[in-house]
Order: structure tokens, then sequence, then C-alpha cells
């Protein structure tokens, strides 16, 4: 028997754990001399209190929930891809690329060209660790994330030497013609008759990254293949039984994972910076691994948890802005958030599940 | 097995002797789960006292809370006489108490003499420890006739020898009680023989016993008293000798079981799988199966007998078409096409075969999934559990209600995680998986390891009835009664080869027990 229900599990642990980083920051933000109460409501008018505010968020929480959902399809055939920083850096390379070389007449083409592109790109750069893990068992932790550093030093060559516009001086591309440039939430929420914060860059590549939650959860759980990567995810012996290929189905789910981190590209490559940048992810690849864990792997619980990290990541560059809270301490919340919710699982889960069982013996 | 001796099978200790052991009370939950009710028994010494029961029935933990394991919710223990807390395995030790585990505890590369030293070592210096521990090991393989040659090498020991050093650490450690879970579980007949001398010898010398296991024989052979557990609760202890198998079987289980397989002669039609010449090699490059050559008749099962490890499961996995091997194999006549478009499981689902295979939680089963996920397990790319790229999954779930009603699986609940299934019921879910398809040729491995009596009977009866449909049955089992209960014709491998075919009408675990020792008949 489960020792705990159903809900107890999706959202009383991940509750409490983030109650317990709450609690723990706020002690770290009064041994510096601020006041936590004042920090909170700087962080909740920030990010939520405000269109502009809730842009922002919405525009992290993209980020997040492409490469939340990219280490949780991995996870689920049992690989932990922590390439994803990587295939996004790549994923920006490709969709510069569709961008830059293919004269798009509308936005709307521009934007399938682009996602095809930047899935391309993340998906091959996920091949490789993928393959090298199917035939060679090379393990997959260590060769992704040598593959981060090895895409970042891809990328500043790319930049620098061949796609820097003459005589720029930054490494970055050239701005992406017009054409290109995708609707933000303003632009999509104006017929409508809601206004929303012109400023903040939330765009239509949000609703791309709510499509591709629906669409994760239905290949997992409605599909052939969802079910032979979640079995060999569970059990490989088993699914050799089975007669599912280990070899096929690595490279499958590695290829859908870095496909998926590549898309990230469209949200802050196409949508926001409208050029590539070195750096452009800004550790949104590793976020990922945390918005995974805390969402069980499920997508609904990734775009739960994607909001939260946007969330933190607006409402702490809010704190960093208003109070003398250094922007390294907004990096110590977060990291106490992801302790909490990923690395402590079991700290809350014991208790509980003691819990649970003192109740159900005291009833039955 | 050492029957020739049950004269001296009386309990030696005089009336008035504190027993070894007295277990007073003992109860132990698990979450809702009563692994333990109120349990109550004395043992005395000098006595081998049987203690069986079903999977689940609590033995292993009644074990585990008198080697410190486990804290009893409540309860108390005596030993010789005397209230004793045993917090952890430690105080166990120094209570007298040794532990021989299904599962060795034994470190591979390292010799008898080390393994036996480890964790009593005095001092911080080897030598002097390993010099001291030669000297009694000696003494020990003298007074008790355990010979081990102490400078072996713990791999190189076959697994007889690996338990005697396990019963050699016991008494190193001056273990006045052993207790030992399900030792036969991995020997041959003629090592169970050997260890029960081993055990009469050690009761002659005063040592106290207690054989936890699930065989009914053994019980009778070698105890002196038996006491029986159903469901976490002590149903009965008995004096051996005014006991039989089939009052400890409906001790067991609480009904009257059908001990023996009903089934008409074989029928054997025409061959569906014939092997020529199969070998297969080992990652590391040792030749697992050399040259087998085997044939099973439509309505008939053969039974490959053998101790585990000479290479059956290595042939369960290749004819399932997970292992790669070469030679030839031909089903109803039309061969196998071994390393290219029938080389996986699928393939060989097609062309009917099915395969129970031999570690149902780990192969057979995905523990996590829900029973009816599992139920399509295997076949999930047949038409009608798959639609283009989508999963059939409302007629799945029907279909596994109706499996799981027709194979009586407990609790009916398509929607429970196998892991939540008793060891019984989840085989009942890889056997209707496996049988309701309908194949040719059934592969089975173990099919009622770890399972409980009452659904062994069930299991067996399926086994051949699929039989009595004219199918093809290829049974793996490491337990021989098995074997000769349920196969009709049965092959004995050892290291790879096949040492033997009988019919079973006319052979005898005597016999069969040679073969699978290496010794041609």
């Amino acid at each position: 028997m489960d020792v705990m229900p159903k809900w107890a599990e999706v959202a009383l642990v991940p509750l409490i754990s983030l109650i317990l980083a709450a609690v723990l920051s706020a002690l770290v933000i009064l041994a510096i001399g601020e006041d936590p109460l004042e920090a909170v409501n700087l962080m909740v008018t920030g990010a939520l209190g405000s269109t502009y505010g809730w842009g922002y968020t919405l525009y992290y929480a993209t980020n997040f929930l492409f490469t939340g959902l990219a280490v949780s399809v991995a996870f689920h055939a049992g690989l932990f891809n922590i390439g994803g920083e990587g295939q996004a850096m790549l994923g920006g390379l490709g969709v510069a690329l569709a961008c830059l070389l293919i004269p798009w007449p509308h936005w709307s083409l521009a934007l399938l060209g682009a996602s095809l592109a930047g899935a391309l790109f993340g998906a091959a750069w996920a091949a490789i660790p993928a393959f090298l893990q199917a035939k060679r068992g090379s393990h997959i932790v260590i060769t992704t994330i040598m593959f981060n550093f090895i895409g970042a030093a891809v990328l500043n060559y790319v930049l620098v030497n061949l796609m820097r516009p003459a005589g720029q001086m930054d490494p970055a591309t050239a701005r992406f013609p017009d054409t290109t440039n995708l609707p933000t939430l303003h632009d999509i929420l104006a017929p409508l008759g809601i206004a929303f914060s012109k400023s903040a860059p939330a765009n239509v590549t949000f609703l791309i990254a709510l499509l591709a939650c629906v669409l994760v959860w239905f290949l997992l759980w409605r599909t052939w293949l969802g079910y032979e990567i979640r079995s060999y995810g569970k059990s490989e012996p088993a699914a050799r039984y089975g007669g599912i290929s280990p070899v096929a189905i690595t490279m499958i789910a590695m290829l859908i994972s870095g496909g998926l981190a590549g898309l990230m590209a469209i949200n802050n490559v196409m949508g926001e910076a409208e050029r590539l940048v070195l750096n452009a992810v800004e550790g949104a690849g590793f976020i990922g691994i945390a918005v995974a864990l805390m969402g069980r792997s499920h997508p609904f619980g990734v775009l739960l948890a994607a909001i939260l990290f946007g969330f933190l990541y607006q409402g702490g560059a809010e704190l960093a802005l208003w109070t003398s809270i250094p922007r390294e301490l907004i990096v110590v919340i977060q990291a106490l958030v992801i302790l909490f919710t990923g690395a402590l699982d079991n700290m809350v889960r014991m208790p509980l599940e003691r819990l649970f069982l003192m109740l159900r013996r005291s009833r039955a | 097995m050492g029957t020739d001796d049950t004269g001296g099978r009386q309990a030696t200790a005089a009336p008035g002797t504190a027993p070894a052991i007295e277990l007073k009370g003992i109860s132990k939950a698990f979450g809702p789960v009563q692994a333990n009710k109120d349990i109550s028994i004395r043992v005395m010494p000098g006595t081998i006292h049987g203690i069986i029961g079903e999977n689940g029935a609590g033995k292993s933990t009644l074990m585990s809370i008198l080697y410190g394991f486990y804290k009893a919710d409540a309860g108390e223990v005596f030993i010789a006489g005397k209230r004793t807390d045993i917090p952890d395995s430690q105080a166990a030790i120094a209570a007298g108490i040794g532990m021989v585990f299904q599962h060795f505890k034994l470190v591979e590369n390292f010799t008898v003499l080390e393994n036996i030293i480890l964790g009593a070592e005095d001092g911080g210096l080897l030598r002097p420890s390993l010099a001291k521990a030669r000297k009694s090991l000696l003494e020990l393989e003298h007074e008790y006739g355990l010979n081990v040659d102490p400078d072996a090498v713990i791999q190189d020991l076959g697994v007889g020898m690996q338990q005697r050093v396990e019963i050699l650490k016991a008494l190193y450690r001056q273990a006045d009680i052993l207790i030992l879970d399900e030792p036969t579980g991995v020997l041959t007949p003629a090592e169970a023989d050997q260890l029960f001398r081993i055990l009469d010898r050690l009761r002659t010398e005063g040592k106290t016993i207690i054989l936890i296991t699930h065989k009914l024989r053994e019980v009778m052979e070698a105890t002196d008293t038996v006491s029986v557990m159903r469901r976490g609760e002590m149903t009965a202890t008995v004096k051996t000798s005014e006991t039989s198998p089939a009052e400890l079987a409906e001790l067991m289980v609480g009904r009257k079981v059908l001990l023996r397989v009903d089934k008409t002669p074989a029928t054997p039609g025409p061959v569906v799988l014939d092997i020529k010449g199969l070998r297969v090699r080992d990652e590391s490059g040792v030749e697992r199966l050399k040259g087998i050559d085997l044939q099973v008749r439509a309505g008939e099962i053969l039974g490959l007998a053998g101790v585990a490890g000479n290479g059956q499961s290595e042939l369960l996995e290749v004819l399932g078409g997970y292992a790669e091997a070469t030679g030839e194999i031909h089903i109803n006549g039309q061969p196998l096409d071994l390393a290219g478009k029938d080389a996986h499981g699928r393939a060989r689902r097609a062309r009917g075969i099915a395969h129970v295979p031999e570690d149902r939680q780990r192969e057979g089963l995905i523990m996590d999934f829900s029973a009816w996920e599992n139920t399509a397990f295997g076949y999930h790319r047949d038409p009608g559990y798959q639609s283009g790229l989508l999963l059939n999954n409302a007629r799945i779930r029907t279909e596994t209600e109706e499996k799981m009603a027709r194979f009586d699986v407990r609790p009916p609940n398509p929607a429970l995680a196998a892991k939540n299934f008793s060891g019984g019921n989840q085989q009942k879910i890889v056997l209707a998986r496996e049988i309701e398809r309908d194949p040719d040729l059934l592969l089975v491995g173990q099919p009622t390891r770890g399972v409980d009596i009452g659904a062994i009977e069930f299991i067996h009866q399926q086994i051949v009835a699929l039989r009595d449909k004219g199918k093809a049955v290829l049974l793996v089992s490491v337990e021989l009664e098995e074997i000769l209960a349920l196969a009709d014709r049965v092959a004995v491998m050892f290291d790879g080869t096949i040492m033997g075919e009988r019919l079973s009408a006319q052979t005898d675990e005597k016999e069969l027990g040679l073969l699978m020792a290496g010794v041609a008949a």
C-alpha cells in the first residue's frame, strides 16, 4: 500500500519543503539586518503585483518549463540529462541561423521554422552523449555536463568569429529581422481588451510551452512510445524482456529531451533578445533540473514549479533592486528552495509518512 | 535425505531444563500490516526446531527481531531462561545467537579465514587475529566435522561450502543457537543432505538450531519440533513425529491443500521447439551454454532441472529473445533468425513464444506500474492494444479486469501498482498475461518461487491446463519436487550442457540429483 494519499504526495510534500526553505531564507535575511516580511512583500508585489511583474515571471517560467520538461522526459527513461544548458545554447544557435538566413514573410512561419531549428540543434547536441551512453556505456551525467562546456566554447567561437557583424564590439549576432519578432503577451491580450504591460518580455512562446506540457503528458501516458520510455526508465531488465530496445529508447528519449531544451531558445533568443548573445541561457538549463525534481517529472508539476522559479527569479531581481540585500543572497534563497524541494525531499517525506501511518493506525 | 538416524531425533533436554530460547507475546507491526501477532515459542536446547509458513507469514520478521534487526512492539525474549534485550545484532551475537542468511553475507574475494574474522578481529593488527582464528577454526572444523580450507577464496568455493563458512562464522562467534533462513534454496539435494548431517552433528554437540523453511519435506526430515506460522500468527507448535506433511500444509494455508499435481499422462504431438547446438557467451567471454540440443513437443511439459547458475537462465533468455546466441532454434519447424529480425522479445512473441521469466520482480513486471499497465507489457505493440501511436488504455484496462477475475488475482484492482500485490498474485498477473495470449510454447522459469502454497496449486493447474490444450511447455525450476510433480519429461542441466534426459515417471530425486551434480549416471 502506498503510505501517503496522493494529494499529500503531490501537494503537501513540496509545500512543506517550500515553507521550510522560506523560513530559513527569512532567518538569513534577518541575520543581515533586513526585514523578511518587507522582503516577501517586495518579492510578491515585484513579481506578481503588476502585469509587468507577471510578464517577467512568465517569461522566466517559459524558459524553465522547456528545460524542466527536457529533464523530465529523460528522467522517465531513467536518464539524468544535465546538459539542458548546452542543449538550449545550441538551440539558440539553430534559432539564430533560422531567423537570420531565411527571409520569413510572417512571424508565425518564422516561429515554426525557428522552433524546428532550435529543437533540431538541441536534439543534435543531446544525440552525441545519448549515442555514447547507448552504444559505449559512457555515463550520460558525465557526458552531458561536459557537453555544456563544449557547447559554450562552440558558441563563443561561432559568435566571435563567424556570426558577429563586422565592426560590432560585443560577441553577438546581428539583430533578427522585424518579421521574426514574436508578439508579446501585450500584443496577444490587447485585442481581447486586456491590458498587459508593453515592456515585459513574456511572449507567445509561453503558449507554446503550455502546449509542450500537454504534448509531453500525452506522449508519456497515452502513446506506446511513452509507455516504452517509462518501462525502460523503471526497469531495464524488464524492458529487455519486453522486447524494448535500450539503444532505441535511450536515443529517442534523449533526442526529445534535447529538442525540448533547444526549444527554449525561441523564448529567450527570438522572443526576448531578438539576437543571439553569449550566455543567453543564463543557467535556465540547470534550473530545469530543480524544476523537474520539484515537479516530480510530471508536466503539470513542472508547470507549477516553473512558475514558482519564475517568481523567485523576478522577485529576487526586484529585491536586489530595492533593498540592500545583495544579489548573491537571492541566489542563496533560490538554492535553499532547490535544496529543500530536491535534495532534502526525504527529510520532509519521512516524518510525513510516519504521521500518515499513525493517523491510519489510530483510525483502524 | 538423512533419514537413517530418526531414532536419535528426540529432544535431548531433560524436563526442567530452561529453554534455549523462549519468546513471549512478540508483536510487530509495519504500518497497517501486523507482521507478528502475539507470538510465543519455546525451543529446548539441543533440538532442531522448524519454523514453517508461507511467504509473508512473518517468519523472517520474527527471526529479524531475534537477531536485533527489528525491535518488537511488544513481547519478551528469554535466552537460556534469562530475559534478554536484543537491540542490535551485536547484542544477538553476545547472547550466543548466530544467523545464516539465505543470501550469504561473505566478501567474495576474501579467504575463508578473512571472512570468519571479519567484524570479530582482536585489536588493530590483522596477523595475530588471523593466527588465532586459524587455530580455533581448525578446532571447530574438527569438533563438528565441517571441513573447509581456511585459505580458499570464497568465490572459488561452491554454494554448499560457502554455507559452511557462514555456519563456521557463527560458531566462531560462539553461537549456541543457530538460525538458518531457507538454507537449502541454493543447494543440490546432495548438498542439502550434507547440510542436514552437519545440523544433526551440531545438535548432538548441544547446539540449538532454528530452521526456517517453506519446504514441508525438510521440516519432516530434519526437525524435532515445528511451529507453523500463518498471517503473522503462530497457528501451532507440534512434535514433528506426531504430524504429517498434509496436516502442516493445512495449518500453513488454513484449508486443505492438494500437494500433488493432478494430471493425466501426456500425449506428446509434433515438435514445437527444436534447439540444436545452442551456444551462449556472457559479457566476460565465458561460455554459459555449451552446445545445447533440446526438443519440446506439443502437449508435453519438459522440466529443466539443475542447480541455479548452470545455464538454465541463459537458455530462457535466449529463447525469450534478449540474449545473443549461436546455433539453431526452430519453432514449429520454422527457423528463428537469432541475430537478425527475430533478435528481440516482440518477434519471439509474434512467433508464439510466451515467457514467464524467472525473476518476475526484475523482468516480468514493472513494479511501479499498475496491474493494467503490466498486463500489456511485451504485447503493447500488438494490434488491439496499439492504434497508431496511441496505446488503447481503455481496452487494456477492461481485459485486465477479465484476466484478474479468471486468474483470481487479489485484490482485483487493475489500478493497483504491481509492487502492492503478494508474490503469488504478482505471478498470477504475469501468468495471465502470457497464457491468455494462447502461445504455442510457454517458457516458465521458477513459476512458484516466493509464491504461497495456495497459489502454487493454482499456478500448477494453469500450466497443466495449457499442456492439455496441446501446447508445449518448457519449465525451469530449481525445485526438484516441482519438476517431478509437473514435468512429463526431465532434462538436467549442468555447467551449460544437458547431462541427461529422463521420463519423470521413470526417475527419482536421487538419480536427478546425481545428474545435477554433474555425475553422468
